[in-house]
């Protein structure tokens, strides 16, 4: 008999998550502390925690953190990472977080090709905050501030995050992943190796936009959350690998 | 035999891992979670084949492993 899963040692012992039921931000930084545990990175790493519910993170991880102002993790993190070269720095975000408040922050971190690793969680609204609108929010979708659904007159249309970090020379590796089944968290855990695997070798910036439920602001149960990211997420954000220097994932 | 262990005090209801079983050896159980819920359930059948699903989409680590 021998044990095939356990809880990744990067976790604090006894980690009891105060996320919400079903929220994917939970297997998410499971998924980070597997990677940081695969690397053996927990000693040599530093955690640029966003704002949102990413900003729980540093209550979990057995790891050193800086809490960065909303936006600027990766502004933050480009600074660690060039006065200590030699640590992994990593950032941990929200889509509002990311592709809003710290656009510009976070596409320079790819134009300039930082070795810094980013993992930004994507539920389509402002999670922390009461389930505002975001950069990613869905045509249609109801959320606070957009109780008619979004409408693309008036708030714009959604930001393809993966994509766009792709297209620069610095970035290394992006790609996008979901959490709604057991094959895609299996594809998510790839990926989120694959942009620590680009951070260590020193070859850009590595990027992993994540697909993730939010069922209290969405107002549906887990299962329904996990099938409202197959059936309406998906269309307007499609899964894959937008860039990989390595030319390893497809 | 392969079996699972559920932490019931980090069990928050959602029941993805039920879902997610493909051999059904997970159940809504009798105790109350901390979310006012009954949380989940290992049922040792015999039927558990350790294929970590359950694992995989439990966001609240509460199954805290797998053997096999
Ligand atoms: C400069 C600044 N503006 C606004 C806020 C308020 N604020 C805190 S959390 C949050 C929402 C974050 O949403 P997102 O990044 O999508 O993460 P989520 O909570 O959805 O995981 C906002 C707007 C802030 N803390 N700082």
């Amino acid at each position: 008999m021998q044990q095939v899963f356990k809880i990744p040692d990067s976790l604090k012992k006894n980690t009891e998550y105060t996320f919400c039921p079903g929220c994917g931000h939970g297997v998410a930084v499971r998924l980070l502390c597997q990677a940081i545990d695969d690397f053996n990175l927990r000693e040599n790493a530093i955690c640029m925690v966003g704002v949102g519910c990413t900003a729980f993170l540093y209550h979990f991880l057995d790891i050193d953190a800086l809490e960065c102002p909303h936006g600027r993790a990766t502004a933050e993190g480009t600074g660690v990472k060039r006065i200590n070269p030699d640590k992994f720095v990593f950032t941990y975000q929200g889509d509002g977080d990311y592709a809003a408040i710290g656009m510009t922050e976070s596409m320079y971190a790819g134009i300039r090709g930082e070795n810094l690793t980013t993992i930004c969680v994507n539920n389509t609204n402002y999670g922390m905050t009461g389930g505002q609108m975001g950069p990613t929010t869905l045509i249609g979708q109801v959320t606070t501030t957009t109780p008619y659904g979004r409408d693309e007159k008036l708030n714009g249309y959604p930001v393809k995050i993966a994509e766009q970090v792709a297209q620069y020379k610095g970035t290394a590796f992006s790609a996008r992943v979901s959490l709604d089944s057991v094959p895609n968290i299996i594809k998510a855990q790839a990926a989120i190796k694959k942009a620590c695997e680009v951070q260590i070798k020193k070859l850009g910036y590595g990027f992993v936009e994540i697909l993730s439920p939010c069922p209290t602001n969405w107002k549906m149960t887990p299962e329904q959350a996990n099938e409202h990211i197959r059936e309406n997420m998906m269309k307007e954000y499609p899964l894959g690998v937008f860039k990989d220097v390595t030319g390893e994932m497809k | 035999m392969a079996y699972i262990t559920i932490d019931e005090k980090k069990c928050k209801s959602c029941y993805l891992c039920i879902n997610a079983c493909p051999k059904k050896t997970i159940k809504v159980g009798e105790k109350t979670g901390k979310t006012g819920e009954k949380v989940a359930e290992f049922v040792d059948s015999g039927q558990c084949i350790g294929c970590k699903s359950c694992a995989l989409v439990c966001p609240d680590l509460a199954i805290t492993g797998v053997y096999r």
